[in-house]
C-alpha cells in the first residue's frame, strides 16, 4: 500500500513503530467480511439458499403470531435451527480477525505509551490516497491515531472480540451463520474507519457504514416482517441524523474551507466564540448524534433494533455504534467549545433523554427492551458529560458502559439462549424474552446471575463498580460546570441563564439515576429471583450456557467491576489516579478549559464529597425501593397477565411516541405523495394539460388510453399502429439505409 | 499505452470509427437475420446470429473506446481526438468531432452500457430480434454522435438519429401500453427538438461568413463570434432549454419518463435511464448554458431552473415512495437523481459541476443495474408489482445481495459511487445556494425510505406466495453482466480521483467561461436596460 506521510508526521514519535500499520486495523475485519461473505454466497450456490428449514418453521410461527397478536416482535425467538456446512470455517475467521485486530491495537497502544502517551500532542496521521480532489476541495483517505482514537480502537476491538467469541456459541446453529459473521466483521471495519478517519468525510464513511450493518443485522432474520421493519426504521431514522452531519460538513467547507480535523481545528477560531455559524454547525452535528446515538427525538429506532440477534445488540446497540455520537462530539470538541449554546443543548437533550428513557424502562417486560431503554438513558448521560465540557467524563462513561452494558446484553443473551433451548426441547412456543416467563433463574444459571448483578450494581452507580466513577464524574461536571463565570453559565438558553439550566439538568440526572437503579433491580428480581414461571416441563431444561459464551461474560464482569479505576477522582485515597484524564488531555484539555474555566468560585473538596454522597444515596435508595416494593412471587406468566392500567399503560406503550410520529409525520407524507403529488399533480394536472394541448379537448380521462382526438396524435398513431404489422424489419432497414445514405451522400460527393 | 495508441494513429480515426462501426454493424445484423411472424426466435434459434453479431460489435466498440482512457490527456484543456472534415459545404455543416473530459466519460459510459444492454437482451427479446439489435446499434451511433459533435448541425442530426430507434424500441418490444408510452415519448421529445433546430439554424446564420453568406455551425466559431442581443439570447435559451429539459427530464416535463420506462423492454429502460437522460444534462453543459450564459445565469431564469431542480429532487423522491410498480419507482427516482445534476450545473461551482458529472455517471451505473435486475426478475415471474413479491431473499440469495448492494449505491451510501456525486453537488451548491442545498439534502432521507421499503417488500418479510418459492437465482450470463457494474460502483466510490481528474479541466473551464461570459453579457445588457427605462 502506498503510504505518504503528512509533512508533520515525518518527525512524529510514532512513525517507524507498529503504528505505521494502522491501516491494517480496519483491513483485518474487512478481509473477514470478504471471506465470510464468500462462504455464505458459495454455500448458497452449492447447497441452495441458506434457510433450509425456514419453510416448515414459517407455518408454526404464524400460528404463534395469531395466538398472541402479531404486533409483538420476538427478536431472537423462533429462528430455525440448522448448522451451516461452513460453520467451522466461519467460527474460525469471524472471531479470529477480531482477536488479531485487538492484538495489533494493543501493540499500538504500547508503542504510543512508549512514545510519551499523554504527552504526545500531535495526532499521527497517515495519508493513503486522494479520494475527492476537486478544485480547492481535497479529501484524502487518511487515518489518524491519537489518544482518543486509540482508546476507541481498544474498546471496539476488545469488546468486539469478546462478543464475536460469544457469538460462536450463540449463533452456531443458525442456518445463515457465515452471513452473520460477514455482517459483524463488516461492522467492525466501518466502526474502525469511523474512529480512525482523519476527516469528517472519512468518518462519515464509517458513520453510514455502521448504520448499514446495523440495518443488515437488525433485519438478520428477515423473514419476519417485524425484524425487517425494525432494520428499515433504524436506517431511515439514522439517515435523518446523517442529513444533519452532511449539512454540518457543507457549512464547515463553506466557512472554514477544510474538512479534515487538523484543518477544522486550526480554522475554527475564525468562526468566533458563540457565533451563529459555529453554533449551527454544532447543532447540525448534534442532529447526527441524536440519530446515531438514539437521543430525543430520534431515539425511536433503538428499542426496535432489539429485533436483531442479542450479540448484535450488545456490540452495535450498546457498546460501540450508538456511542459514535459521543465520539463525534468529543472529536469536535474544539467546535463545541466555541458554541456554548450548542453545548447546553447537548446537555439538555441528554438529560431529558436520560430521564425519559429510564421512565419507559420501568415498565418493560421484554428483558432486551429494558436494556434498550437503559442504553438510550445511559447515552443521555454521556451527552450530559460531553455537552458540559467534561469530555473525559463522557468518554469515560462510554468506556465503562461498553463493559457493563455489553455484559448485561450478553447475559440476557445467555438467558434467552437457555429459555429458547428449554422451549425447543419441549416444543412449546412462548416468548423467550419476556421476564414474566422467567423467574428464579439464579438456581439454573448461577454464573450469569452473579455477573449480571455486578453489571447491575455498576450501572446503578454503586461503588466501587465501574459505573459509579464515570456516572459520578458526569453528574459532578454538570453540577460544577455551570458555576457563575463559566462560558456555559454566561449564555442564556430559552431565556434562562445557563447555570440554572445546568442545575436543572443535574437534578434530572439524579432522577434518571434513581430510576436506573429501580428498573435494573426490577429486571434482576423478575429474571433471577422468586419462583420460576417458565413451565413445569421446560424447567428441567434450563441450564447455564457453554463456556464459549460464559467466558467472555467473565472477562466483562471483571472489567465492569474494576473499570472505574482507569480514572479515579482526586479525592479518592488510593489507586492510580486520573489516568484517563491525563491520557486524553492533549485532545480535549484546552476545550474543557475554554468551556468551564473562568469560574468565580472553586469547587470545594467538601462539595465534591457531598455530591458523591447524594449519588450513592440515590442509587442505594432506588435498589432498596425496588426490593421493598416489587414482588416477584406475585408475577404471573405473560399469557396470564392482565394489561396495565393508567399511567403504567402509557409507560408500557412508551408514551405512544411511535404512534404519534406515524400520525403526524409518516402517514401525512405518504398520503400527500400518493394523493396530491402522484395522482393529483403528475397524472391529473400535468398529463391532463398535455392531453388538452395535444388533443384540443379533454375527451378521454382514462390515463391509460391512447389519446386519439387530435390530428397530430391521429397521424402519429397511424404510424404507431403500422408498427404492429410485422414490417418492422423494413422500417429498421429504411432507417439504417437512410442514415448511411445521408451521411455518405454528403461526405463523398 | 499512450505512446502505443499514438503510434497507430488512434487519435485520428477513433471517433469516426466509433460512429461508423455500429451503423455498418446494423446492416450486417439485418442481413443475418430472418424473421417469421409470431415465432419465438430464442427458442427457434433465429435469434442466435443477430444477438451474437451485435454483441461482438458492441464488444469491439467498447474495446476500441477504452483506449480513449489513456489516449486522453487529463492535463490538457480543450478538444482532443479532433476529427474535422467538410460535410455539406453549401450549408457550412461539417463532420467535426472531438472530446473534452465530460464527453470522454459519457462516451465510455455509452459503449459500456450498450455492450451490457446487448448481453442483457439475450433472452428477454424474443421477436424480430435482428431488427431489435440493428436499432440498438443505430441508437449507439446517435448517442455517441451527440457527445462527440462539435458542429451544431451534426449535433442536431445525431439527436434525431437517436430518438427514432428508441421510439421503435419502446413501441415494438415494449409492454402492454407501449403505443401510448412511445407516442408520449415521441411527442414530448419531438416538440423539444424542433425548437432546438430553429435555434441552431439561427445561431448558424448569426455566425455566417459575411463574404460568402454560408452559415457556420462550428461550436467554437459560434462561441467566439455570435453576438446576441439579450432578448434573442433569452429566446434561444428557451428553445434549447425546452429540448433539454424534456430530455433530462426536469419537473414538470417528466411525465413521459415513467410511462416510457415502464413500457420499454429491459434494455430500452437501461439505455433510456443510463444514457439518454444524460444527453439532456449534457446539452445544458455543452450548449444551453455556455452559449447563452447571460440568459441562463440571469437571476430570475437561474432561480426558476434551480427551483425546478430542487422540486424535482424532492418531488421525484416523494412520488417514488408510493409507487406500486418497481420499475415506475425507479423511473421517478431518476427524476430525483437528475434534479441533482441540474442543481449541480446551475449552482456553478467547480465542486457542484464535478458532482453533477459524477451523478450522471453514477446514475447510469446504478439505475442501469436496477433496471437490469428488475428485468431479470420480470423474466422469471412476469410481474413488476412490488406486492407480488416478498421474502424472496430466501429463494434467490445472489439476486438479493446484488439488489441490496445496488440500492445502497443508488441511495448514496458512502463507499459506493452514489455518495461521491451527491456529496459534491450538495457541498458545491451550498457555497452559492445554501438553502436549496439543504432542502435537496433531505432527499437522502426520502431516498432511503423509498428504496429500502421497496427492497423490504420484495426481498424480506415472510415468503408468503407459493409462486415465488421456486424462482431460480441469477445464472452465469446475468452475473457476468452485473459484475462489471458492481466493480465500477465500488471503484468510483472508493477511488474516483482518476475520473475526477479527467473531468476537472472541462468542469473548471465550464465554470470559468460561464462566469466571465455571463458577466460580459450583463455588462452589455446594462445600457440597453437603462435605455429602455
Amino acid at each position: 500500500m502506498l503510504i505518504q506521510h503528512a509533512a508533520t508526521a515525518g518527525a512524529h514519535p510514532l512513525s517507524g513503530t507498529v503504528a505505521d500499520y494502522v491501516w491494517l486495523l480496519p483491513i483485518l475485519p474487512l478481509l473477514g467480511f470478504i471471506a465470510n461473505g464468500l462462504l455464505s454466497l458459495v454455500a448458497s450456490v452449492k447447497f441452495g439458499p441458506d434457510d433450509p428449514s425456514a419453510d416448515h418453521n414459517a407455518g408454526s410461527h404464524d400460528a404463534h403470531a395469531g395466538e398472541h397478536g402479531a404486533a409483538v416482535a420476538h427478536g431472537d425467538d423462533h429462528h430455525p435451527v440448522a448448522r451451516h456446512p461452513y460453520a467451522f470455517l466461519a467460527s474460525l475467521i469471524g472471531p479470529g480477525v477480531l482477536v488479531l485486530t485487538f492484538g495489533l491495537a494493543l501493540a499500538m497502544f504500547a508503542a504510543m505509551r512508549g512514545a510519551g502517551g499523554g504527552e504526545m500532542h500531535a495526532a499521527f496521521i497517515q495519508r493513503y490516497f486522494s479520494w475527492m480532489p476537486v478544485g480547492d476541495l481535497q479529501i484524502d483517505v487518511a487515518f489518524q491515531l491519537d489518544q482518543l482514537s486509540m482508546l476507541m480502537v481498544l474498546i471496539i476491538s476488545g469488546v468486539g472480540a469478546l462478543i464475536h467469541v460469544f457469538s460462536v456459541g450463540y449463533m452456531v446453529d443458525d442456518p445463515g451463520y457465515p452471513r452473520y459473521f460477514a455482517y459483524l466483521n463488516l461492522f467492525v471495519f466501518f466502526m474502525l474507519v469511523l474512529v480512525l478517519g482523519a476527516s469528517y468525510p472519512i468518518m462519515f464513511i464509517g458513520w453510514e457504514g455502521v448504520g448499514l450493518c446495523s440495518y443488515l443485522l437488525i433485519g438478520y432474520w428477515f423473514s419476519e416482517k417485524a425484524n425487517a421493519d425494525a432494520g428499515k426504521k433504524a436506517f431511515i431514522v439514522n439517515r435523518i441524523g446523517d442529513f444533519g452531519f452532511l449539512v454540518a460538513m457543507f457549512m464547515l467547507f463553506a466557512n472554514i474551507g477544510a474538512l479534515d480535523f487538523a484543518g477544522v481545528n486550526a480554522g475554527a477560531a475564525q468562526l468566533g466564540v458563540g457565533g451563529a455559524v459555529v453554533t449551527a454547525i454544532c447543532l447540525f452535528l448534534f442532529l447526527g448524534c441524536a440519530g446515531k446515538s438514539a437521543q430525543i427525538p430520534l431515539y425511536i429506532w433503538l428499542p426496535d433494533a432489539m429485533a436483531g440477534p442479542t450479540p448484535v445488540s450488545a456490540l452495535i446497540h450498546a457498546a460501540t455504534m450508538v456511542t459514535a455520537g459521543v465520539y463525534l462530539i468529543a472529536r469536535s470538541n474544539v467546535l463545541f467549545a466555541l458554541a456554548p449554546v450548542a453545548s447546553l443543548t447537548v446537555v439538555v437533550v441528554g438529560a431529558l433523554t436520560a430521564v425519559f428513557a429510564a421512565s419507559i424502562g420501568l415498565k418493560q417486560w421484554d428483558i432486551k427492551k429494558v436494556l434498550a431503554y437503559s442504553t438510550v438513558s445511559q447515552l443521555g448521560y454521556m451527552f450530559m458529560g460531553v455537552g458540559s465540557g467534561a469530555y473525559v467524563a463522557g468518554v469515560f462513561h462510554l468506556m465503562t458502559h461498553a463493559f457493563f452494558k455489553a455484559l448485561l446484553f450478553l447475559g440476557s443473551g445467555s438467558v434467552i439462549y437457555a429459555m429458547h433451548a428449554a422451549y425447543h426441547h419441549t416444543g412449546k412456543h412462548d416468548d423467550a424474552q419476556d421476564m414474566r416467563n422467567m423467574g428464579g433463574l439464579k438456581k439454573f444459571m448461577p454464573i450469569t446471575w452473579v455477573l449480571m448483578w455486578i453489571a447491575t450494581l455498576a450501572i446503578s452507580g454503586i461503588p466501587p463498580f465501574a459505573g459509579f466513577f464515570s456516572k459520578d464524574e458526569i453528574l459532578a461536571a454538570v453540577h460544577n460546570h455551570g458555576r457563575h463565570g463559566t462560558a456555559l453559565d454566561s449564555v442564556t438558553f430559552l431565556g434562562l441563564p445557563g447555570g440554572m439550566i445546568m442545575l436543572f439538568c443535574y437534578v434530572l440526572g439524579l432522577a434518571a439515576a434513581f430510576m436506573t437503579a429501580i428498573y435494573m433491580t426490577r429486571m434482576m428480581l423478575y429474571t433471577f429471583h422468586g419462583p420460576n414461571r417458565t413451565g413445569d416441563k421446560e424447567r428441567d431444561h434450563l441450564h447455564e450456557a457453554p463456556w464459549v459464551m460464559t467466558g467472555p461474560l467473565v472477562v466483562l464482569g471483571v472489567l465492569s467491576a474494576v473499570g472505574g479505576w482507569f480514572n479515579l477522582p482526586s479525592f479518592f485515597p488510593a489507586g492510580p489516579g486520573a489516568v484517563l484524564e491525563h491520557w486524553l488531555e492533549p485532545v480535549v484539555g484546552a476545550s474543557t478549559a475554554r468551556l468551564t474555566g473562568g469560574a468565580t468560585t472553586e469547587v470545594a473538596h467538601s462539595t465534591e464529597l457531598i455530591l458523591v454522597g447524594i449519588a450513592i444515596l440515590v442509587a442505594v435508595g432506588g435498589i432498596a425501593l425496588a426490593f421493598a416494593r416489587l414482588k416477584p412471587d406475585a408475577l404471573v406468566p405473560k399469557n396470564d397477565a392482565l394489561p396495565e392500567q393508567g399511567f403504567e399503560r402509557v409507560l408500557a406503550n412508551k408514551y405512544y411516541v411511535d404512534e404519534a410520529y406515524d400520525a403526524a409525520i409518516v402517514n401525512p407524507i405518504v398520503a400527500t405523495s400518493r394523493g396530491l403529488l402522484w395522482r393529483g399533480i403528475d397524472v391529473g394536472l400535468i398529463d391532463g394539460l398535455t392531453r388538452l394541448i395535444v388533443q384540443g379537448k379533454d375527451d378521454d380521462n382514462t390515463p391509460g388510453a391512447v389519446p386519439m382526438g387530435g390530428l397530430l396524435t391521429r397521424s402519429i398513431g397511424w404510424v404507431g399502429s403500422q408498427l404492429q404489422s410485422g414490417q418492422v424489419g423494413t422500417y429498421a432497414w429504411v432507417l439504417v439505409v437512410g442514415v448511411l445514405f445521408v451521411l455518405g451522400a454528403f461526405t463523398f460527393r | 499505452m499512450h505512446a502505443f495508441l499514438l503510434s497507430v494513429g488512434y487519435d485520428h480515426w477513433i471517433l469516426p470509427a466509433l460512429l461508423i462501426i455500429p451503423l455498418l454493424g446494423a446492416a450486417v445484423v439485418l442481413m443475418g437475420g430472418r424473421s417469421v411472424e409470431g415465432e419465438d426466435e430464442v427458442q427457434s434459434g433465429a435469434a442466435t446470429r443477430p444477438r451474437l453479431i451485435a454483441t461482438m460489435i458492441f464488444g469491439l466498440e467498447f474495446v476500441l473506446s477504452v483506449g480513449l482512457w489513456w489516449a486522453f490527456d487529463p492535463a490538457v484543456s480543450g478538444w482532443q481526438q479532433r476529427f474535422n472534415i467538410a460535410w455539406i459545404p453549401s450549408w457550412g455543416a461539417r463532420v467535426d468531432l472531438g472530446l473534452d473530459g465530460i464527453a470522454l466519460m459519457m462516451v465510455l459510459l455509452t459503449t459500456f452500457i450498450m455492450l451490457l444492454s446487448s448481453i442483457g437482451s439475450w433472452t428477454s427479446v424474443r421477436h424480430k430480434t435482428a431488427a431489435y439489435y440493428a436499432l440498438l446499434l443505430v441508437l449507439t451511433t446517435g448517442m455517441l454522435g451527440v457527445f462527440m459533435s462539435l458542429d451544431l448541425f451534426l449535433f442536431y442530426v445525431m439527436w434525431e438519429v437517436m430518438l427514432v430507434p428508441m421510439y421503435f424500441i419502446v413501441g415494438i418490444w415494449g409492454g402492454a401500453r407501449r403505443i401510448y408510452a412511445s407516442l408520449k415519448f415521441f411527442i414530448y421529445t419531438m416538440i423539444g427538438s424542433l425548437l432546438m433546430l430553429v435555434g441552431i439554424i439561427y445561431l448558424g446564420l448569426a455566425a455566417q461568413n459575411p463574404a460568402t453568406g454560408v452559415p457556420n455551425f462550428s461550436y467554437d466559431a459560434i462561441m467566439a463570434t455570435a453576438q446576441l442581443s439579450p432578448s434573442a439570447a433569452l429566446w434561444l435559451f428557451g428553445a434549447f432549454f425546452l429540448a433539454f429539459a424534456v430530455k433530462v427530464p426536469m419537473f414538470p416535463f417528466h411525465t413521459w419518463l415513467p410511462d416510457a420506462h415502464v413500457e420499454a423492454p429491459t434494455a430500452g429502460s437501461v439505455v433510456l435511464a443510463a444514457i439518454m437522460l444524460k444527453l439532456g444534462t449534457f446539452g445544458f453543459l455543452r450548449l444551453a448554458v455556455p452559449l447563452f450564459p447571460g440568459a441562463a445565469m440571469n437571476p430570475t431564469v437561474r432561480g426558476i431552473i434551480l427551483a425546478l431542480a430542487v422540486i424535482g429532487i424532492v418531488y421525484g423522491a416523494l412520488v417514488s415512495l408510493v409507487q406500486p410498480d418497481f420499475k415506475k419507482l425507479v423511473a421517478y427516482s431518476s427524476v430525483s437523481h437528475l434534479g441533482f445534476v441540474m442543481l449541480g450545473i446551475f449552482a456553478l461551482t467547480v465542486q457542484s459541476v464535478q458532482g453533477a458529472l459524477m451523478v450522471m455517471i453514477n446514475h447510469g451505473l446504478s439505475t442501469g443495474a436496477l433496471f437490469f435486475l428488475i428485468g431479470m426478475i420480470y423474466e422469471r415471474r412476469h410481474t413488476r408489482m412490488i406486492a407480488s413479491y416478498g421474502g424472496i431473499a430466501r429463494v434467490v440469495p445472489l439476486f438479493s445481495a446484488i439488489l441490496v448492494f445496488v440500492s445502497l449505491s443508488s441511495i448514496g451510501v458512502p463507499g459506493t459511487n452514489g455518495f461521491v456525486g451527491e456529496f459534491l453537488v450538495l457541498l458545491g451548491a451550498y457555497r452559492t445556494y445554501p438553502i436549496l442545498s439543504v432542502i435537496a439534502a433531505t432527499s437522502v432521507i426520502i431516498a432511503a425510505a423509498y428504496l429500502l421499503w421497496a427492497v423490504q417488500r420484495i426481498l424480506f418479510n415472510p415468503l408468503d406466495k407459493a409462486e415465488n418459492e421456486h424462482v431460480s437465482d441469477l445464472n452465469r450470463r446475468e452475473l457476468l453482466l452485473l459484475a462489471p457494474i458492481l466493480a465500477c460502483i465500488v471503484w468510483l466510490g472508493v477511488y474516483p480521483a482518476p475520473v475526477l481528474r479527467r473531468m476537472q479541466p472541462a468542469a473548471e473551464q465550464f465554470v470559468r467561461t460561464v462566469e466571465t461570459r455571463a458577466a460580459m453579457a450583463t455588462a452589455l445588457a446594462e445600457p440597453v436596460t437603462r435605455g429602455a427605462r
